[in-house]
């Protein structure tokens, strides 16, 4: 049989705490570092130990921005991992196992699915002296089976467990050579699923949390609040590591209100401020959000969305709270939203949400979701730009604050609305502001002209801003017969899908709104005036990037493609719901 | 030289006649200009109520954030720029009863603020409803029959959170809350002055008459002394005949927050410059990923 080389997916799964997510990505690192494309798949439940976890790898000779649904080699650390997934496995694939699991071959053999045992355990205590090397084991055994490089897996070993000292690398190096050479002299050649290894310029992989945590340091961010909630608080963790370094101030705060209100005294001092949480943390923040639009405080906030209402699915995916975004905290203020749907598109939000924030003075969310934020995927090294650009707005220095011959005004009537900004602590620049309406010098007024014209000069930023957010992205053929209306990480599986269709004959393409407020309303008309049938594609239950586009563009959406089980979508089942709304 | 004026704003308070809040206000200039502190150095910040209207009616850095977040706002202006006096001005209900989180984390922190507390024991803006320190049994609008809670002590619980600065003022002794405020201002960490104010509209209750002839000064007895724990707690107790007023407890050996902090070192964090390294050093970042 001829063996398909460098287009499979693994699949570790067992309980938490046994390593899975490490192993796992450990595990793809070496695919990357052995010149291959990877996507990885995270899935745990809201527990510390037990339950049922798996990490997913997709790998492939070319770049990929999703998982699918085949599973060619199954690393099963307990008996439920392959009750739970051996429908999942390719025929022809297989199922490494460790036979203290007591497996039944003829149930795998009845799905053509071919039995691995592999002594994981026996090998860990016997080459490393401890059980816990049976994960090492289980790459070494993976990497045998499909014929991948030792080295590459060698080499992440030593960078893992680099820090725990020579004896501990060098027992998880027996380890994984011994695994490595068992399964090879076992099993040979017997799975016809392959890798090779290519020569490849050094490739990173990086998840959404981590190049959106990269960008907000290299827009300046200097200050980063939270209050731990999956699945933002690795950024606020990110930043804790890296604050020493990078004169970064972290703060774990007492929760999500004191969280974002610290970033808008921060900000409010003149600091480059965020905060990051999740939907049910984001709640808590609403109120701050309307303080921050009310005193023209330039913060950023990111909302790793998951699975709502109330504590939701808490490890999981969705993307709900688009809508919510847009009108969270009583009354009407300008607010920037951005929703990236690639590693690289977090990179890119994150800088420009500093930009935007304080070009107009005005909270600016980032929208992220679950998917998003824990999926790493390869990346060309230089996709991601660390020299980015700063945009500090109308911002003004002392030099020309030392000319000021009037009392300064902080929110003064502009055309752009946008009213130049003094920090405090200027002797010439001496202000006060309100969360109350306020006039022109920031104090409190109850006047109703003046309300009038801070609610008009507020709102004027709005329509400023609206010019400058982006069109949307375009990907596939410009003449379809099917376009795709997305957003966030949904247009991972969506790529794949539609280079599915295109491939079989069927033109499709997508659009992606990633500037989704102010929405550039002209630039979405135009993006979707051509569209045949079209498509909303939404890990939601109504489709609300569909109500959004419908309620400012006027556009009808033909169809809707929703999922809000809390599993994110998969090219396959895109493909299959489409039969049922084209 | 820094004098009054300096202080003075456009904007006239839109407190009652007689309001504790004017007593606070004096003592807080006075302080700041005894200080040598000009209104460029300092940041007042408030939430919401009527005393929190306190940073509209004098000319400072300012900033009016929301009921009960002002120490959580501070504490973030604080953080990026300690080169300033960060004070905060607020009521009972901002700072014990919607802040109390934030109250019991600025305590135990010991972040570099002055909190001044204007506690009347009453709601004035809503128009007299109980608060947190209103006494059990206070007839109010929200509580007709008589609170059935119990007050909460604000000396006793910030002593309980390890607090470093823990004093009562007195709005009817402008003289002794400008020199406490003044005490506040130089102490290296969180420094609460809980202010007995009279709300004249809508708490009969603690009048000034009802006050003056009780509040007595824990520093005219020279055994007291501040810095022991037990003695303090004992004093935070004591209500009654006999209120006291004064520094109850303090200590200097407990460095503030922002004098932990690494990046804090090089000064204020709104002084340095965006990108603290050569971008050679950002780019080993993504080394992180290979």
């Amino acid at each position: 049989m001829m063996a398909t080389v460098n287009n499979m997916t693994f699949k570790f799964s067992g309980e938490a705490g046994q390593g899975i997510e490490s192993t796992g990505r450990g595990f793809a690192k070496a695919l990357v570092r052995g010149g291959l494309y990877v996507f990885g798949l995270q899935d745990y439940h809201s527990r510390i130990r037990g339950g049922h976890n798996f990490y997913q790898i997709r790998v492939a000779d070319h770049e990929i921005y999703s998982h699918d649904e085949q599973v060619h080699v199954l690393l099963a650390f307990t008996n439920e991992a392959i009750a739970e997934h051996l429908q999942e496995i390719v025929p022809g694939g297989g199922v490494i196992y460790d036979p203290e699991l007591q497996i039944n071959p003829a149930a795998l053999a009845a799905r053509f699915v071919q039995a691995f045992p592999v002594p994981l355990n026996q090998i860990a205590m016997k080459e490393g002296g401890n059980k816990v090397m049976s994960n090492t084991a289980a790459t070494g055994a993976a990497a045998g089976l499909s014929g991948f490089d030792l080295e590459a897996i060698n080499s992440v070993i030593r960078d893992n467990f680099g820090k725990k000292g020579p004896t501990v690398v060098e027992s998880n190096l027996k380890v994984a050579a011994a695994a490595y050479h068992f399964v090879r002299e076992k099993y040979g050649s017997s799975l016809t699923f392959r890798l090779q290894a290519q020569k490849a310029k050094p490739r990173m992989l990086i998840s959404g949390n981590e190049a959106l945590a990269l960008g907000a340091l290299m827009a300046g961010c200097k200050f980063v609040a939270g209050y731990p909630m999956t699945p933002g608080s690795p950024i606020l963790e990110w930043f804790a590591t890296h604050s020493k370094d990078y004169g970064i101030v972290t703060k774990h705060a007492e929760d999500e209100i004191a969280a974002i209100n610290m970033v808008i005294g921060a900000a409010q001092m003149g600091i480059r401020a965020m905060t990051a949480t999740s939907g049910g943390g984001f709640s808590l923040m609403v109120e701050a959000l309307g303080l921050a639009g009310m005193t023209e405080v330039p913060i950023v906030v990111v909302n790793a969305q998951r699975p709502g209402p109330a504590t939701g699915h808490a490890t999981r995916h969705e993307q709900g709270d688009l809508l919510f975004m847009l009108y969270a905290a009583q009354g009407e203020f300008p607010r920037i939203i951005l929703a990236p749907g690639t590693v690289e598109q977090c990179f890119e939000a994150a800088y420009r949400a500093f930009n935007l924030a304080e070009k107009y003075q005005c909270p600016a969310i980032i929208l992220s979701d679950a998917f998003l934020a824990h999926s790493p995927r390869a990346l060309e090294l230089d996709t991601l730009q660390l020299d980015v650009p700063i945009d500090r707005g109308e911002l003004l220095s002392d030099e020309e604050l030392d000319q000021l011959t009037e009392r300064y005004q902080r929110h003064a009537l502009t055309p752009s609305g946008i009213s130049p900004r003094a920090l405090p602590g200027h002797p010439k620049a001496i202000y006060s502001t309100s969360s109350d309406e306020h006039d022109e010098y920031g104090q409190i007024c109850e006047d109703a002209a003046i309300r009038t014209q801070q609610m008009d000069k507020r709102m004027r930023k709005l329509e400023t801003a609206r010019a400058e957010m982006k069109a949307p992205l375009h990907y596939g053929p410009s003449q379809a017969e099917i376009t795709f209306l997305t957003w966030g990480s949904t247009y991972g599986p969506l790529r794949s899908a539609v280079d599915i269709l295109n491939a079989q004959g069927t033109p499709a393409n997508i659009v992606q709104i990633m500037d989704i407020w102010p929405l550039p309303v002209e630039k979405v008309s135009q993006a979707l005036r051509g569209a045949k049938k079209l498509i909303s594609v939404e890990q939601n239950y109504s489709g609300q990037l569909a109500t959004l586009v419908r309620a400012y563009t006027g556009i009808k959406i033909d169809g809707l493609i929703n999922k809000y089980d809390g599993r994110p979508m998969s090219p396959e089942y895109i493909l299959s719901r489409l039969k049922e709304v084209a | 030289m820094v004098s009054l004026k300096d202080y003075l704003s456009p904007m006239r308070p839109t407190w009652c006649t007689g309001c504790g809040n004017f007593g606070i206000w004096n003592a807080l200039k006075k302080a700041l200009v005894e200080s040598g502190l000009e209104p460029h150095q300092v940041i007042l910040i408030s939430g919401i109520g009527c005393g929190s209207k306190l940073p509209d009616y004098t000319t400072a850095n300012g900033y009016l954030s929301l009921h009960g977040r002002t120490l959580a706002v501070a504490t973030g202006a604080r953080l990026a720029n300690h080169g300033l006096k960060v004070i905060c001005t607020h009521g009972d209900g901002d700072g014990y009863g919607e802040g109390g989180n934030h109250f019991i984390s600025a305590v135990r922190r010991n972040i570099g603020i002055a909190d001044i507390v204007q506690n009347n024991r009453v709601y004035g803006l809503t128009k007299g409803q109980y608060s947190p320190t209103s006494p059990h049994g206070f007839v109010s609008k929200t509580s007709p029959q008589g609170a059935i809670e119990h007050p909460f002590n604000p000396l006793a619980i910030a002593l309980a959170a390890n607090g470093t600065f823990i004093s009562r003022g007195w709005s009817g002794d402008v003289e002794h809350l400008a020199w406490l405020i003044k005490e506040a201002l130089q102490h290296r960490g969180y420094a609460l002055i809980d202010v007995l104010q009279p709300c004249v509209t809508f708490n009969r209750m603690y009048s000034y008459e009802w006050l003056r002839p009780r509040v007595y000064k824990v520093q005219d007895d020279p055994n007291y002394d501040s810095s022991d724990k037990g003695a303090a707690f004992a004093k935070a107790q004591e209500w009654g005949e006999r209120i006291p007023i004064g520094i109850i407890y303090r200590t200097e050996d407990v460095p503030a927050y922002e004098e932990q902090v690494p990046a804090l070192t090089l000064g204020p964090l709104v002084k340095q410059p965006i990108r603290v390294k050569p971008m050679a050093e950002y780019e080993l970042l993504k080394q992180e990923y290979l």
